[in-house]
């Protein structure tokens, strides 16, 4: 009886042994060398796989910094400069800074400004929409309020406001990873640099339609007016096919463009005051009284 | 009845052809009409007059912006007010040529007299060229250059020539009516183009619910010096399609991607042979075109048929035939089926424009979606013998490897799937985008080949 259980001890113990320095032989000349820094930085990004930075996840965005040469093609929105820097310091390579970015919603025709002309029954998805017509309202350019950056958007940071039928972002959530910039059909979500605390201004409209055009279709549009791209002193506005743009780089937010834009299509937002539309007024004209005495 | 049709799939909707005793009625012209450069399958056509211009009926007034494009030509006589870009049916923008019409002066050469003429043109090139010069496009729906179609790719032999006068979708009367009214040209139409192809079998084929169109073709081509048969084919949905009119016909299937030349056979729609008779014969461009004005809130006798110049406003139309009526949910262009709800009926008529099709809200409304219960009633009724269901589930999975695997790509987007669907889940919507992702992914791999 007791030599039984010795037997099947020794039998199940030198069969594991054996197996053991089997498989370490195997796993020894199998063995698949890998840059060890790979792991090392997969360790230090967020682990989101969300592919904002353009890889297919984390570990490809590894796998291809370690053969870089340097880190210029390489970005994580979602841990920002802060996993940079430590990605930088595995590799030994310089640190490549960028502003933080948001994305922003360049539409503001709210269900009041911008009155529909047709019902839509069909699917709730803006591309599916898109691929049928223009949209609810005149305005070919705006938002469809179907909702597929919020679909898209794996953060959380997207949801509609049921009053104005546009996605709002959550500013504190959203890490620019840029997959609401491709989910929208008509192309109105862009990523902005955060500015100083959150402070930026930019036009809330994508209409290229002509003034009265724009105007019927919704009453917040850009006009293409031109008189923010004379008030800018700092060369940042451009108009182009009856939209102005900003650009947030020349941007000294001094709001006056906001202040003088006949159709609040310009927004500044997280400021922590008020804009102040009579004062800048003020300013701006005796700035141009000034100029035409001279 | 005729047993004559597809192989698999298809359905059977009411075939509701409540315009089909209304004669032709010519319209008059509007005071003012915008021509769209993009009418046509293929790059859009580039202007070729400026603003200010006097032009005549049928003189060019844009030429071809591409191999797969058409030459497009003034409805009217007038001057030229503005060349921008205007909203199209969906409110897309699309550049257009805006005519102030003063009256319907022809610019010469063109053939105005009624007279049938029978003798067709000895030299091949010579029609083709002229079929191209007059701007002939496919008015079966998808209007693809005739001039291309005709002219098969070099290794390729048409076998069978198919006329296409099926007119499967609903309500919709005007090949029916030009099959009644003018059928010895289309007639003469389909023998310049079976000339054109080498003198192949030639096939005029009708659905069976069109009697009067199947006995008025029997005695015109018993008439005429020509080899052409008449096949009446069975009531079925969508038995117009390309490739199942291939299938009734000539038992031969297209293989996926493949063009119907790759079996032999050439397809063109009855309106496309009128026209293609036009051109040659008369040397008439195409600028005009029949459209049905119809739908079920519409007493019979305010339906139409109406011969159009291309370029009148549907509004125009609409307006001239008594107004958007009263109960009209939906306004469609084409046929129920397949046709698109009209986003703006101030967008002009186009080549391809075939009706105006007013729908009660109750008749469009879609049913409320629910779980699919894998019935697979949706793979009974496709006549392409996809998986509708299937592909759906794929597309929400964003899958485009598994879609172009289950052939998304050869979705021909007939609605059967929808229509049969007793989930209401919206499979036509969906896959017709599965369809663009697969074809996305084909044309990006043969882009990075070359």
């Amino acid at each position: 009886m007791n030599s039984i259980v010795i037997w099947t001890i020794v039998i199940l113990a030198g069969l594991g042994l054996v197996l053991a320095v089997v498989l370490f032989i195997i796993a020894e000349s199998f063995k698949v060398e890998e840059d060890p820094r790979i792991e090392q930085i997969e360790k230090a990004l967020p682990g989101a796989n969300c592919g904002g930075c353009g890889y297919a996840g984390c570990h490809a965005f590894a796998d291809t910094a370690v053969k870089a040469a340097d880190l210029s093609a390489h970005f994580c929105p979602v841990g920002g400069n802060e996993v940079m820097k430590k990605v930088s310091a595995i590799l030994g390579y310089a640190v490549v800074e960028k502003a933080p970015q948001v994305a922003v919603v360049r539409c503001n025709g709210t269900c009041a400004a911008r009155p529909k002309v047709n019902v839509y029954d069909g699917v709730q998805s803006c591309r599916v929409k898109a691929a049928l017509y223009s949209g609810d309202t005149l305005c070919a350019f705006g938002c469809l309020g179907c909702g597929d950056c919020v679909s898209a958007c794996e953060f959380g940071a997207l949801s509609m406001d049921p009053e104005t039928g546009l996605p709002v972002v959550d500013e504190s959530k959203c890490v620019a990873c840029g997959k609401c910039v491709k989910a929208c059909p008509k192309g109105l979500i862009e990523l902005r640099a955060k500015g100083p605390r959150g402070m930026r201004v930019y036009v809330d409209c994508r209409n290229q339609d002509k003034g009265p055009a724009a105007r019927k279709a919704c009453a917040n549009a850009c006009i293409g007016c031109g008189i923010c791209v004379k008030t800018c002193t700092h060369d940042a506005i451009v108009l182009e096919n009856n939209i102005a743009y900003i650009d947030y780089s020349k941007c000294k937010l001094c709001r006056e463009c906001e202040a003088m834009c006949p159709t609040g299509a310009i927004h500044g937002v997280n400021f922590p005051k008020e804009l102040d539309r009579e004062g800048i007024k003020a300013r701006v004209a005796a700035r141009k009284k000034e100029v035409s005495n001279e | 009845m005729s047993k004559i049709t597809f192989a698999i799939g298809g359905v059977h909707p009411d075939d509701a052809k409540l315009a089909r005793g209304c004669a032709i009625e010519v319209l008059p012209l509007p005071q003012t009409m915008y021509v769209s450069m993009a009418q046509h399958l293929g790059a859009p056509a580039k202007p070729i007059v400026a603003v200010g211009d006097k032009v005549k009926t049928g003189q060019v007034i844009a030429e071809p912006g591409g191999f797969i494009s058409a030459f497009v030509h003034s409805p009217a006589s007038g001057t030229v007010k503005s060349i921008a870009p205007r909203k199209d049916l969906a409110g897309n923008y699309m550049t257009h040529i805006e005519i102030a019409v003063e009256g319907d002066e022809w610019v010469e050469g063109v053939d105005m007299s009624d007279t049938l003429v029978i003798g067709i043109p000895e030299d091949r090139q010579l029609i083709l060229d002229r079929i191209k010069a007059c701007g002939v496009v496919g008015l079966g729906g998808a209007t693809f250059p005739t001039h291309v179609k005709l002219n098969p790719a070099p290794g390729s032999k048409a076998e069978c020539l198919i006329l296409n006068g099926a007119e499967c979708e609903p309500y919709l009367t005007s090949d029916f009516r030009i099959m009644l009214e003018r059928t010895k040209e289309i007639v003469v139409g389909a023998a310049i183009m079976q000339k054109v192809l080498g003198g192949c079998r030639t096939v005029i084929g009708i659905e069976e619910n069109k009697p009067e169109a199947i006995a008025a073709m029997r005695k015109a081509v018993s008439e005429l010096p020509y080899n052409i048969e008449v096949i009446s084919l069975k009531k079925k949905y969508p038995q117009g399609g390309e490739k199942q009119l291939i299938q009734a016909v000539m038992h031969r299937e297209v293989g996926s991607g493949g063009l119907p030349i790759s079996v032999g056979a050439v397809v063109q729609n009855v309106a496309t042979s009128l026209a293609v008779y036009e051109a040659v014969q008369k040397n008439k461009p195409l600028i005009t075109n029949t459209l049905t004005i119809t739908g079920n809130c519409l007493p019979v006798e305010k339906q139409h048929n109406y011969l159009f110049r291309i370029g009148m406003p549907l509004s125009y139309i609409a307006e001239y035939a008594g107004g958007v009526p009263e109960g009209a949910g939906k306004i469609i262009s084409g046929g129920p089926m397949m046709g698109r709800a009209i986003a703006n009926l101030d967008a002009a008529t186009v080549k391809g424009s075939s009706s105006l099709l007013y729908l009660t809200a109750e008749s469009t409304k879609r049913g409320q979606e629910s779980l699919c219960i894998r019935c697979g009633r949706c793979a009974d009724a496709c006549p392409m013998g996809l998986e509708p269901f299937l592909l759906n589930r794929l597309y929400k999975a964003g899958d485009v490897a598994a879609l172009e695997e289950n052939a998304a790509q050869d979705c021909i987007e007939c609605g059967c799937c929808l229509y049969s669907c007793p989930a209401y889940i919206p499979l036509l919507d969906n896959v017709r985008q599965a369809k663009g992702m697969a074809l996305g992914a084909i044309r990006a791999r043969a882009a990075a080949k070359k």
